[in-house]
């Protein structure tokens, strides 16, 4: 077992968080995991990146280039990292505020994230990230939505543990979002 | 099972200091290793040590050298400039025989040069970067998990060779997070009565790097030529695949992490390859790269630097099997397929260098 994926947006929209919560959940399921971000000068302005990949061995590079799956939540980072998918992998964008012209990829398998308008519906519209993390473990299938919530408290700052039913319900709705539009993808 | 947490490599090294009984630490902030630091400012005084921010490296390097000539476990820790600006500390380390840890999370030169991944300082760490006829032990992790195990290991060798040692990594293995498993340290370090720490009730001692008299400073280098021979029993490697490999890679640090899925690629493909990962890099493990030179009859070194310990590796190999040689500067990190692409490339070129 194999999975590579690069979570990509601006700095402040969660991405390395999205990326901590699927390494730690990845490791409680004892699994080999790397979590790898951008760091410095990269930072600051321009897109946050960070690279999970889970294996069954050791994990050898935790750097990929052309990751398996990837999840793209500002026109940058879809500009970026849409191309660099796998022919047959899998493209999440964050359709709420990436714009049509930014989605290239090689891969037919794209699937357009409305993550604003679902977090929305749930009540709280800063949990995007869950929503397209929830999309992204339910259509990998490396580790479950179930498995991410059990780690939700040792990830997530004890500041932040009053938010863990809403971080919750944002994964199961990105989850079963993803569900419903299987077919697509 | 000790208990597994996921932490970052700098995280890492900082952890396996405070379990070795590391309760000193002195340093001045640079990228990429500043959770090191940060992680120490927060613990250290929770145990009763001391974190100090130095006004500079120098300052810090000499910070080191003060505490740990009074017995105690101490660590600084740097990036490549950074530790340029130790050298001269480390010399004074080795000279007046006064154990430490340095640790150098190295980054990309010459001059400022960048804050990408870089091995660029392989030739400083093991040929003393310092004046004078010197040793100091280099240890080169390539994972989070031996960031925290050599980093403790580094404490008893210090310790041991009343010596400083280096930990050798770089940005990708101080930035990367990893499961790392918090084994505990049984060890108990051992007495020091060589320690300044107040002569009542014994004869004064001194701890020197000036030898002025005739012929003491002949006597001196001697007995450290005698220790750092000694040092040499302490040469570690470890080896992947290579049990019927016709052709050995030979690489440290990240880029033998990388290295790995390379050559996993390349046994799917039916290639006879395997790897040696020298984990001391000084001493170098000569005695397992002369063996692996003649098992497989041919080896390829790959560093993330134009080429220096090819060096090492031809020294060791003395003629007897073709060595060649790919190297990264700094820049783009290179990926398995990459690798597995340049020793194909080098595979049918044929020969060695």
């Amino acid at each position: 077992m194999y999975f590579d994926t690069i979570i990509a947006g601006f700095g402040g929209q969660g991405v390395l968080f999205m990326g901590n919560l699927m390494a730690y959940a990845a490791m409680e399921a004892g699994r080999q995991v790397t979590f790898m971000p951008v760091y410095g000068v990269e930072m600051r302005g321009g897109t946050a990146n960070c690279t999970v990949v889970i294996s069954d061995r050791q994990v050898g590079s935790p750097i990929v280039h052309e990751p398996q799956a990837a999840v793209v939540m500002n026109n940058p980072s879809a500009e970026k990292f849409g191309p660099r998918v796998k022919k047959n992998g899998l493209l999440l964008v964050n359709s709420s505020l990436v714009e049509e012209q930014y989605v290239k990829a090689r891969t037919k398998r794209i699937l357009r994230v409305p993550s604003l308008q679902l977090a929305q519906e749930i009540g709280n519209p800063r949990l995007a990230n869950m929503i397209l993390l929830g999309a992204l473990v339910e259509l990998s299938g490396v580790v479950g939505v179930a498995d991410m919530v059990s780690v939700l408290p040792s990830a997530l700052d004890p500041r932040y543990h009053k938010m863990i039913p809403a971080n919750q319900a944002a994964l199961e709705r990105g989850a079963s979002f993803a569900q419903d539009n299987r077919g697509a993808v | 099972m000790a208990k597994r947490v996921m932490v970052k490599g700098n995280e890492a090294v900082a952890m396996g200091a405070i379990a070795a009984g590391c309760r000193f630490y002195f340093g001045y902030p640079i990228t990429p290793q500043n959770e090191i630091p940060e992680y120490m400012s927060a613990e250290l005084p929770k145990l009763g040590g001391t974190f100090i921010q130095a006004e500079s490296e120098v300052a810090s390097i000499n910070m080191v050298l003060g505490a740990a000539a009074t017995g105690a476990r101490v660590m600084t820790s740097s990036s490549s400039p950074g530790i340029s600006l130790k050298q001269e500390g480390m010399s004074y380390l080795c000279g007046s025989e006064i154990p430490a840890v340095i640790v150098n999370m190295s980054r990309s030169g010459p001059g400022l040069g960048g804050i990408h991944p870089s091995q660029g300082d392989y030739f400083q760490a093991t040929r003393g970067g310092g004046h004078g006829d010197y040793r100091t032990l280099v240890l080169a992790p390539s994972t989070a998990q031996e960031n925290y195990d050599l980093t403790m290991l580094a404490f008893d060798l210090a310790d041991k060779y009343r010596n400083p040692v280096m930990v050798l990594g770089d940005a990708l293995l101080g930035q990367i997070k990893e499961p790392v498993e918090l084994k505990p340290y049984r060890k108990k370090p051992p007495a020091k009565p060589w320690a300044l720490t107040g002569c009542a009730g014994r004869p004064s001692q001194l701890l020197k790097s000036l030898y002025l008299a005739d012929g003491d400073l002949t006597v001196h280098n001697w007995n450290l030529f005698k220790k750092y021979q000694k040092m040499r029993q302490e040469a570690r490697h470890e080896l992947y695949r290579a049990d019927d490999a016709e052709v050995i890679l030979v690489a440290f640090g990240s880029v033998a992490r990388i290295l790995r899925t390379s050559v996993d690629i390349l046994r799917d493909k039916g290639k006879k390859v395997g790897l040696l990962r020298p984990v001391t890099v000084y001493p170098f493990p000569d005695e397992a790269v002369r063996a692996a030179a003649q098992a497989a009859g041919r080896l390829m070194v790959l560093e993330l630097n134009t080429g220096q310990m090819v060096e090492d590796v031809r020294l060791a190999v003395e003629g007897k099997a073709p060595v060649d040689f790919y190297g990264c500067p700094p820049g783009t990190i290179p990926t398995p397929e990459d690798l597995a692409r340049e020793v194909e490339k080098m595979w049918r070129k044929g020969g060695g260098r």
